[in-house]
């Protein structure tokens, strides 16, 4: 009885959530309810039995995609009103074509008749949920196990190498020019006469910039 | 049945609502290319929640096997999807959806 009302709770607050995903006027609230949606998914699939997806749901979305998305948000400088404008041009039909798709899954949930499988009955004894998982994924999933690795690797490649900028005004090493270096470009034998100094003079090598307008060093011309 | 009470039409009409509501997002908001991927991760949650249910009530463990697929993948579209969303207002400065159209001609 109590689980009966934890699924209605849930679905509830699922489904009103999503509605405002789609409905939030400002992005950031689309997203915070987003996250609301995830947290209740996370306890239809606590019911449903599946408590490792759940966590790995919290974990996952709320605490990496949403976030992710709540980055991008806030960080792109946008005006979302402006977004707003096309909304009575699109809505009918999105409301028909959302009504159309609703209608034929109703249509095809009333007709579903699911073959009576109670005879194999919870075959798996005091195992819990990660641990059948884990038997699982291990054995006869390892393939599909490790090719989610590989789509994880390529995502993170693939964002970085989108994201990833070359400053221009970055100073950072650049190996092959300071290999490039000669001592005869950088530095100058002085041969003061002993007691006068170099009378307030600064000797500089050629080439030499001040270091604040410098560019980045490309290559240092060899002088002879 | 999946919980006493809870039978397998229960999740089926509760992600039916949720796809719905995804595709409605999509026709919704479709100026607005952040919106539209939350909507698909509405959609995707959707799937998710129906490979439960049946995992749930058939008493196969695959379902969920391919529950952690669809996560996975979520999470590197959604990744992958942002960052080309950032490198498109770096060079443009919008992300309105009807100002992609470059190769359009």
């Amino acid at each position: 009885m109590i689980v009966t009302a934890f699924f209605y709770i849930f679905a509830a607050i699922l489904v009103a959530s999503a509605g405002m995903v789609v409905a939030a006027r400002n992005p950031v609230h689309a997203v915070l309810f987003l996250i609301l949606a995830f947290f209740n998914a996370a306890g239809l699939f606590l019911i449903a039995g599946a408590e490792f997806l759940a966590m790995i749901l919290v974990i996952v979305y709320v605490g990496a995609v949403a976030v992710l998305f709540l980055f991008v948000v806030m960080m792109l400088d946008i005006r979302f009103d402006q977004m707003r404008e096309g909304l009575q041009r699109y809505a009918p039909i999105g409301a028909a074509v959302g009504l159309v798709l609703f209608a034929e899954l109703v249509a095809t949930l009333a007709g579903l008749k699911i073959a009576p499988v109670e005879a194999a009955a919870p075959a798996a004894s005091g195992l819990t949920n990660s641990a059948e998982l884990g038997l699982v994924i291990y054995t006869r999933y390892i393939f599909l196990f490790q090719a989610c690795g590989i789509v994880l690797l390529v995502a993170m490649i693939g964002a970085i190498v989108l994201t990833l900028r070359e400053r221009v005004s970055s100073r950072k090493q650049d190996i092959a020019v300071q290999h490039a270096r000669h001592p005869a470009d950088t530095l100058v034998m002085a041969d003061p006469v002993a007691g006068s100094g170099m009378d307030g003079q600064i000797l500089r090598a050629p080439g030499w910039t001040p270091a604040l307008d410098k560019p980045a060093p490309a290559r240092l011309e060899t002088t002879s | 049945m999946i919980a006493p009470g809870i039978g397998i039409g229960h999740y089926l009409t509760l992600s039916a609502i949720l796809l719905t509501l995804g595709i409605f997002g999509i026709f919704m908001n479709r100026r607005n290319i952040i919106v539209i991927m939350m909507s698909i991760e509405l959609i995707l949650l959707a799937a998710n929640i129906n490979l439960i249910a049946f995992s749930a009530v058939l008493h196969e463990i695959s379902g969920q096997v391919f529950v952690l697929f669809v996560l996975t993948v979520a999470a590197a579209e959604a990744a992958i999807g942002l960052a080309i969303l950032m490198t498109y207002f770096r060079n443009r400065g919008s992300i309105q959806v009807e100002d992609v159209k470059l190769m359009k001609g």
